[in-house]
C-alpha cells in the first residue's frame, strides 16, 4: 500500500538560501506523524511547500496526486489542510463566521456544514460560548482551538498541524494535543510539527528529528522517545 | 449667508456626496481585496453616463467598441497564459467567461441603440455594458502583477485610468452630455426647501444601495469570503477561497456601483469622457478618510466632501476643486498620525 502522504527529496529555498534540503517522509493513512526540531530547522518551510504556499523541488504527493500540480486551493478541496504557526485567522471575524469560512471549500454541502459545525463545537465547547465573539479578542489557546476547528470545517483527510503548542500554557497543551490524538478516531491522519518534543512524542506514532533542514533521525515515536540523543538534546536528560 | 441657501448647499452637497459615497464603498471594496487603488472607476462611471446619453439620442454608444476591445485583449491573453502553462484546464471557461460573456450586453446594446425603447429599458442595459469594465481591466492590468507593491499597482492603476480615458476620446469624441432626468417633480418641504425628485432619487439610492451592500457583506457567504480575503490572504486561500475568484466578485460589484453612480449623475453634471477622473478622486478623499478599509467612515467621509464640494462651489466656483483637495492635507495627517498609534494591529497574529 502506498503512503497517504510521500515527500521525497524536497527542496525549499528563499532565494538562493536553501531552509530545506532534501527531506523525505511519509504518512500512512490513520497515523499521527510529527516532525520535531529546534527553531529554524525548517519545520515551518517543510509545511508551506507541502501546502503550496512555498515553491519546492523534488516529490510531493498526496493520496497518489502529485501535489506540484494543484494550487493550495485545491489540496484543500482534495482534504488537505494546513493550521498554520501563525493561526492566520480573520481576526475581525467573529468566531462563528470564521467556522463558516472554515467550510467554504464545502458550502455545496449544507448538511455537511452543519454537522461539521455542530462537531467543532461539541470538540471545543469555549468557541461555542464565543461564536458571535470577534476573532483577535480571544486568549492565544482559544485562538488555537479556533485554528484547528476553522480547519476540521474543510472535511480534512490530512490535518499538517504547526506548533499547536506555541506559545500556550503546559495545561492548554495538553488539552490542545490531547484533542489532536482524538481526531485520529475521526479519520483524520495527522502530521505534527512541534518543538515541543516530548509532547509530540507521546501523542505520534513515528516521528522524524528535523535540524538544518536535513532529517537526523526518525523513527518509532516511543523508540525516540528513549533514544539517547534525542534524550540528551530534545527531552531535557533522563526521563523520568 | 442666509440659512436657507445654507440648507439648499447642505441638500444639494448631499446629493452629490452620495454619488460619492457609492464610488468610495467600490473603491476600498477593490483595494481591500486585491489591493489596487482602482483610479479607473471614475471612468466606468462617466461611461455609463454616456452610454445612456447615446440611448437617448438613438446613437450606437462608444462603449461597445470599448467593450469588446477589453474582451479581445483578454482572451488573447488568456490564449497565451494557456500556450506557456501548456495546458488547456479550464481555458474553455475563463474563454467563456472574459470574451463571450461581455459580448452579450454589447449584443443588447447594438439591438436597441437607434431604436425608441423605453427609459426602463435603456437604463439596464447601460449597467448591462458597465459590469464587464472592472473583471476586464482587472485582468488585463492587475492580474499579471498581482504580487507587485500597493504603490506599482497604484501606479498601473493611474496609467490604466489615461489609457482607457484615451479609448474613450476615441469611442465617445470630445463633446460632453447630460443625460435626461430620470424622474420630474419638484417637491416643496414644510420649510419652504424646495428639492427635485433627481435630488431625492439620488439620495435615497445611495442610501438603499448602501444598505444592500452592508447586508451582502455582513450575511451573505460570498461576502464573508470578500471579507476574509481582505483580512487575511493567506488564511482565506487556507480555507479554500481563491483570491483570483473574489477578486473578480469585487469587481463585478464595483463596476455595478460605477455604472449606477454614472446613471445617477448623468442628469445632473454634464459628463465628458474624461469625467470619471474627477469623481473618482473626490470618492477617493472619502475613502482615504475612511483609511481604505473603513465602510461606515468612508460613508461619512464621502458626504462630508460632496457638502464641502456644493458650499466651496457657493463661495467661488474656480475654488471648489481647491477646496476639496485641500482636504486631503488635514485627513493624511490625521491618518498617519492614527496609524503611528494603531500601527501594531496587522500583527496581531503574530503573538498568537
Ligand atoms: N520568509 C523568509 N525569508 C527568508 N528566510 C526565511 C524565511 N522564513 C524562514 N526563513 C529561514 O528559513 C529557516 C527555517 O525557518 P522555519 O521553517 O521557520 O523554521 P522552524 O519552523 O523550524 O522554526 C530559518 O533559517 C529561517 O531564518
Ligand atoms: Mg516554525
Amino acid at each position: 500500500m502506498s503512503a497517504m502522504l510521500e515527500i521525497a527529496d524536497l527542496h525549499v529555498g528563499y532565494g538562493k538560501v536553501e531552509a530545506v534540503r532534501g527531506v523525505s517522509l511519509s504518512l500512512d493513512k490513520g497515523r499521527i506523524v510529527t516532525v520535531i526540531g529546534p527553531n529554524g530547522a525548517g519545520k515551518t518551510t517543510l509545511l508551506g511547500a507541502a501546502m503550496g504556499l512555498l515553491a519546492s523541488r523534488g516529490v510531493l504527493r498526496f493520496e497518489g496526486a502529485d501535489l506540484h500540480e494543484l494550487g493550495v486551493e485545491d489540496r484543500v478541496e482534495r482534504g488537505f489542510c494546513l493550521v498554520p504557526e501563525r493561526r492566520e485567522l480573520f481576526g475581525e471575524m467573529t468566531v462563528g463566521d470564521n467556522l463558516i469560512l472554515g467550510a467554504y471549500s464545502r458550502r455545496k454541502d449544507a448538511a455537511f456544514v452543519k454537522s461539521a459545525l455542530d462537531g467543532v463545537f461539541d470538540r471545543f465547547p469555549r468557541l461555542a460560548e464565543r461564536r458571535r465573539q470577534r476573532a483577535d479578542t480571544l486568549s492565544g489557546g482559544e485562538r488555537q482551538m479556533l485554528a484547528i476547528g476553522r480547519a476540521l470545517m474543510a472535511g480534512p483527510r490530512l490535518l499538517l498541524l504547526d506548533e499547536p503548542s506555541l506559545g500556550l500554557a503546559p495545561l492548554i497543551v495538553r488539552d490542545i494535543l490531547r484533542i489532536v490524538a482524538t481526531l485520529r478516531d475521526t479519520g483524520v491522519s495527522i502530521l505534527l510539527v512541534e518543538q515541543n518534543a516530548r509532547a509530540a512524542l507521546e501523542t505520534a506514532d513515528y516521528g522524524y528529528v528535523l535540524e538544518t533542514g536535513e532529517i537526523a533521525l526518525h523513527g518509532a515515536a516511543s523508540d525516540l522517545l528513549n533514544d539517547p540523543r534525542v534524550m540528551a538534546t530534545y527531552l531535557g536528560g533522563a526521563t523520568e | 449667508m442666509t440659512p436657507d441657501i445654507a440648507l439648499i448647499l447642505t441638500v444639494d452637497g448631499l446629493a452629490n456626496g452620495a454619488i460619492y459615497l457609492l464610488a468610495g464603498l467600490g473603491l476600498v471594496l477593490i483595494f481591500s481585496v486585491t489591493r489596487v487603488v482602482f483610479v479607473p472607476f471614475g471612468d466606468i462611471a462617466a461611461f455609463t453616463a454616456l452610454t445612456l446619453a447615446a440611448f437617448q439620442m438613438q446613437r450606437v454608444p462608444g462603449t461597445i467598441g470599448l467593450v469588446a476591445v477589453l474582451a479581445a485583449v483578454a482572451s488573447l491573453m488568456e490564449l497565451g497564459a494557456a500556450v506557456r502553462r501548456r495546458s488547456a484546464d479550464g481555458l474553455a471557461q475563463r474563454l467563456f467567461g472574459y470574451g463571450l460573456l461581455p459580448l452579450i450586453p454589447c449584443g443588447l446594446a447594438w439591438l436597441i441603440a437607434a431604436r425608441d425603447v423605453p427609459e426602463i429599458v435603456r437604463i439596464p442595459v447601460a449597467l448591462g455594458l458597465a459590469l464587464p469594465m472592472g473583471p476586464l481591466l482587472d485582468r488585463i492590468a492587475f492580474r499579471p502583477i498581482a504580487d507587485a507593491s500597493v504603490l506599482v499597482l497604484l501606479i498601473v492603476a493611474i496609467a490604466l485610468h489615461f489609457a482607457i480615458a484615451g479609448l474613450g476620446l476615441l469611442f465617445f469624441g470630445p463633446e460632453g452630455f447630460r443625460t435626461t432626468a430620470l424622474v420630474d417633480g419638484i417637491f416643496e418641504l414644510p420649510g419652504g426647501l424646495v428639492i427635485t425628485g433627481q435630488l431625492i432619487l439620488m439620495m435615497a439610492s445611495a442610501v438603499l444601495l448602501a444598505v444592500l451592500f452592508f447586508l451582502f457583506f455582513e450575511r451573505s457567504l460570498i461576502g464573508k469570503a470578500l471579507r476574509a480575503t481582505a483580512v487575511n490572504r493567506t488564511g482565506a486561500r487556507l480555507v479554500g477561497i481563491r483570491p483570483e475568484r473574489t477578486g473578480v466578485t469585487a469587481y463585478l460589484i464595483a463596476s455595478a456601483l460605477a455604472g449606477i453612480s454614472g446613471i445617477l449623475i448623468g442628469p445632473s453634471t454634464t459628463i465628458y469622457y474624461d469625467s470619471g477622473f474627477l469623481i473618482g478622486l473626490k470618492a477617493f478623499v472619502g475613502a482615504i478618510i475612511g483609511g481604505l478599509v473603513s465602510y461606515p467612515v468612508t460613508a461619512l467621509g464621502a458626504l462630508f466632501v460632496g457638502v464641502m464640494e456644493s458650499f466651496a462651489s457657493f463661495f467661488s466656483s474656480a475654488m471648489k476643486e481647491v477646496v476639496v483637495f485641500s482636504l486631503l492635507i488635514p485627513v493624511l495627517l490625521w491618518r498617519s498620525l492614527a496609524l503611528a498609534h494603531g500601527g501594531d494591529e496587522e500583527h496581531e497574529e503574530l503573538d498568537g
